[in-house]
């Protein structure tokens, strides 16, 4: 029955956003994260996604490939008292965008529900083909 | 004999795998829909349904592009009743706006179509059950 690979094609959907999601998460932790002792702040991270074969020939899952860091300049503020500043007074903070992170969260979240939602359909419809004839 | 009995009911039959194969095509689409690059699939529901009929054995929908690496995606045939002569092509959905990651899913389109389907199969459903109960009635007598 093709129906039921539907949940194996949204089920991958699903998977890949909600790593979408921690890594969202993980990004907008750091945000304020400074600089450690290896003097490297925090890099914000971002998943790539691909399109992978489900067994059936129209099925086509979605796998997350690689999760990159972002090779955005480092936020540095002036701020001579703190620990962690250098020879010139900076901090250097993570280069986390939290606008970014925000945008890309709301995004994961919408695509996450319309995963779920795929998926319930299918659900519904199966089992109404089910209950056919009774 | 047989054959009269069931033939009523072949025709919502092969509209229901034609729906079920369409809503699997749809949830490709919705699950791609942040992968870049990815092209939208979609075919002509009438169209397929017409060659699936003309055939009278079965189908099977069909594309003209070849693969040159077993990693690319076979959309040559989306399923199959019997051995079938009736072919309808998987087409490209056209693309409303462009986007700069080469996407061309179109999220509101692909979830209006996906209600769109779903009612669409119940429908064919619907028909299936009162085709089979009033089989049911005339066979069973009072």
């Amino acid at each position: 029955m093709s129906m039921f690979s539907i949940f194996g094609v949204s089920g991958s959907g699903i998977s890949a956003q909600s790593q979408r999601l921690n890594v969202v998460a993980s990004n907008l932790a750091n945000v304020d994260a400074v600089a450690g002792p290896d003097g490297k702040a925090y890099k914000a991270r971002q998943v790539v996604f691909q399109t992978t074969l489900m067994g059936a020939d129209s099925a086509a899952g979605v796998a997350v490939r690689q999760v990159t860091e972002s090779d955005a300049p480092a936020r540095k503020v002036l701020d001579p008292q703190h620990p962690l500043a250098d020879e010139q007074g900076y901090v250097t903070h993570s280069n986390v965008n939290a606008v970014e992170e925000m945008v890309n969260m709301i995004s994961a979240s919408r695509s996450y529900q319309n995963n779920v939602e795929v998926m319930n359909t299918a659900k519904t419809l199966l089992l109404k083909t089910l209950q056919m004839g009774q | 004999m047989l054959d009269k009995l069931t033939g009523a009911l072949d025709f919502q039959t092969r509209a229901l795998m034609l729906r079920s194969e369409r809503q699997r095509t749809i949830a490709s689409n919705i699950a791609n829909v942040d992968t870049p690059g990815f092209v939208a699939r979609d075919y002509k529901f009438g169209d397929a349904l017409q060659s699936v009929m003309g055939g009278d054995k079965g189908y099977s929908v069909t594309t003209q592009q070849a693969r040159t690496n077993p990693q690319h995606l076979a959309f040559s045939r989306i399923g199959e009743l019997g051995g079938g002569s009736g072919k309808a092509e998987l087409g490209y959905s056209v693309q409303a706006q462009p986007n700069l990651d080469n996407n061309t899913v179109d999220l509101d389109r692909e979830r209006a179509n996906f209600v769109d389907n779903t009612v669409r199969y119940e429908a064919a459903l619907r028909f299936i059950n009162g085709q089979s109960k009033t089989m049911l009635a005339a066979i069973t007598g009072q």
